[in-house]
């Protein structure tokens, strides 16, 4: 059995060196169609990953809170009355809102000049609890950390840097541990930010400003009120609720109409990533019709190839049938030609398509481009891709060469 | 020449031809014997039915009524493995334009039956080699059709018929599209097979060949019109 297997693929090998053309062509068109398809669901995943990755840059979740003005009377007190958030409303919030998980003020002083050795820049410092961490992904470089709660509690002189004031400060040398001043006031630094995707900011990208404990900032430039607040809420509950939790509160504390919606501006990041999935959802269904279409036109490819290469070998199966070949000897051998060009098409297709992903994971992109940086291979996709062409050219190989098997030799051997 | 019994034995066969409404009778009832060793040649005008009766008796087509035993067997019973296996052992068929896989050495032409049959590499070896010698083309085995003549393409076809050693070979105007000097070979390869014991059916138009065989069938209109056998042999 073993033996007349290996007598058949080496027939079935011999035919392959005649049809180099054809096969290298039908191969080629497998391996076409698994890598448009491939790539395109590649950067569609890739695309969508770093979308998140952005969102979450800012924070995930999170609803960030500025105070504004009245704009109707209130207990008999006048509109225009400009609302401040004090350090102990972070304290509050936490007592009085439990559906709220982290919460963080933050302080910010522009253009703080920073020194260090003979370099001076003018940056952005911002004081905030060591929530923030959490609530804006700022997490540390290996050796390096956020602000905790001791240098909260004990006032250290401690800064966390984002990454392009490490780089104008420090160049590539190490910041952690290194003294810097900010306004003349010395600080040690524990930690660089990582770097991190970001779509979205309200004072500029987190790479480019300073973090201090908030106590140690109120110490320094003695602000009395809070530039804002930051938080997040527990898992299931709506913000939209907690919004309003937030005006009862402080309408409560500030004496202002909860009604009055000037009083307190939400930035709900988290509303804002569900439009972002929603759109995203969109371009991926769009992407999967792409796909499908795409499939589609590979597979009609692959079965048109097949289809005429079996009909053009009619009098050549004829005439092994008149020399002794049984219907199984024809039918397995398209069977085998159409697997094996099934195999090498789409190996060769997957091949191709890791090999790009792997090209642009190592390409320096920028900016938007750094959206397209991070194609990843779905491997159901790309395995569903090959079989279903495989299973195209397979089907569109074995019929004809079925009937071409079973018609009267005479009539396989009179076709031209 | 060899003369052991009946090889051939038809009885009343007739086959009819159905394209869409037309039906045509291409063979109205033929009967007839052949015995080993036989030369025969089966003359006939264009149409008249010759290449399907060598059709029926190669197992390549089947008779619309009548009765085919090949070697006291039942062609009628075979199955489709069985009608294989009597197509690639006991019957070498030879096309008039060849038939041989284009991409294929000569050499791998005539492997084709061998493999069909499992025979081992050795024995496929030494048997290929044999038989391209017998046709006399040991020294083109490594020459693809192309590279051949239409005489020695027919030689090949020729070797592939007898690698399996059939018992019949059936050839199907083997010299129709040959020059005189190549049909001339040719034919005498046939005669020389012969003279070996092989029993050799052949269509021909060449009454020059015919004569020389020691049989002559002659069919017209789908019927046997004479059965002349020289020397009284039949």
């Amino acid at each position: 059995m073993f033996y007349k297997l290996m007598l058949f693929l080496k027939l079935i090998f011999r035919e392959f060196k005649a049809q180099k053309l054809r096969m290298s062509l039908t191969i080629l068109a497998i391996t076409w169609g698994t890598i448009s398809i491939t790539l395109l669901m590649a950067f569609s995943v890739g695309l969508e990953k770093q979308m998140m990755k952005a969102t979450a840059g800012l924070g995930k979740g999170i609803v960030i809170v500025w105070s504004g003005q009245t704009t109707k009377v209130y207990q008999g007190l006048p509109p225009g009355r400009k609302i401040w958030f004090r350090p102990e409303d972070i304290d509050l919030i936490r007592e009085r809102i439990p559906d709220i998980d982290l919460v963080s003020g933050e302080y910010l002083r522009w253009d703080v000049t920073i020194e260090y050795g003979k370099k001076q820049i003018d940056k952005l410092v911002s004081g905030v609890y060591p929530e923030f961490k959490e609530l804006r992904s700022h997490y540390a470089q290996m050796g390096g950390r956020f602000i905790n709660q001791i240098d909260y509690e004990q006032k250290k002189r401690v800064i966390y840097l984002g990454t392009r004031v490490k780089e104008e400060l420090f160049g590539d040398q190490d910041a952690i541990g290194e003294i810097i001043t900010l306004n003349g006031i010395p600080f040690t630094v524990i930690g660089v930010m990582v770097e991190k995707l970001q779509d979205s900011n309200y004072h500029g990208p987190d790479k480019d400003y300073t973090v201090i404990p908030a106590s140690t900032f109120v110490l320094m430039f003695g602000d009395p009120y809070l530039d804002n607040l930051v938080y997040s809420v527990k898992e299931g509950v709506k913000t939209k609720d907690v919004e309003k939790q937030m005006f009862a509160l402080f309408g409560g504390k500030y004496r202002f109409d909860p009604e009055d919606s000037h009083c307190l501006w939400f930035w709900d990041v988290a509303e804002q990533a569900e439009i972002t999935a929603k759109v995203f959802l969109g371009i991926k269904i769009f992407m999967w019709f792409i796909g499908g279409m795409t499939l589609l036109i590979a597979g009609v490819g692959v079965a048109n190839i097949m289809y005429v290469a079996i009909r053009e070998r009619t009098k050549e199966i004829g005439t092994k049938i008149a020399l002794g070949a049984r219907k199984s000897h024809i039918v397995f051998q398209f069977m085998i030609e159409a697997l094996a060009i099934a195999f090498v098409g789409g190996a060769l297709g997957i091949l191709f398509s890791v090999l790009v992903c792997r090209i642009f994971w190592m390409l320096p992109m920028e900016g938007e481009l750094e959206l397209l940086s991070r194609p990843t291979v779905n491997w159901p996709v790309a395995l569903i891709t090959v079989a279903t062409l495989s299973a195209i050219g397979f089907l569109a190989g074995f019929f004809p060469a079925r009937k071409a098997a079973s018609i009267n030799p005479v009539e396989a051997l009179r076709y031209e | 020449m060899n003369d052991n019994g009946t090889l051939i034995k038809l009885q009343d066969i007739t086959k009819k031809y159905i394209s869409g409404k037309v039906s045509v009778m291409a063979l109205k009832g033929i009967t007839l014997e052949i015995k080993r060793g036989e030369l025969v040649a089966v003359i006939g005008p264009s149409g008249s039915g010759k290449s399907t009766l060598m059709n029926i008796i190669g197992c390549l087509d089947t008779p619309t009524s009548g009765s085919y035993h090949l070697d006291n067997e039942s062609v009628a019973e075979f199955g489709i493995h069985q009608l294989a296996g009597v197509r690639n052992q006991k019957i070498g068929f030879i096309f008039q334009n060849f038939n041989l896989l284009a991409y294929a050495t000569a050499y791998e032409n005539v492997e084709l039956p061998l493999i069909f049959a499992g025979k081992p590499t050795a024995y496929r070896k030494e048997k290929i080699m044999d038989c391209l010698a017998q046709v006399g083309l040991a020294d083109r085995a490594e020459h693809k059709p192309t590279e051949l003549s239409g005489g020695e393409m027919q030689r090949v076809a020729i070797a592939r018929a007898l690698a399996n050693d059939p018992d019949i070979i059936l050839a199907d105007e083997p010299t129709g599209n040959l020059d005189s000097q190549s049909g001339g070979e040719i034919i005498k390869l046939f005669e020389r097979l012969n003279a070996e014991g092989r029993s050799v059916v052949t269509i021909t138009h060449d009454m020059g060949i015919a004569r020389r065989w020691n049989r002559i069938v002659k069919i017209k209109d789908g019927l046997i019109e004479s059965d002349v056998v020289i020397g009284g042999k039949k």
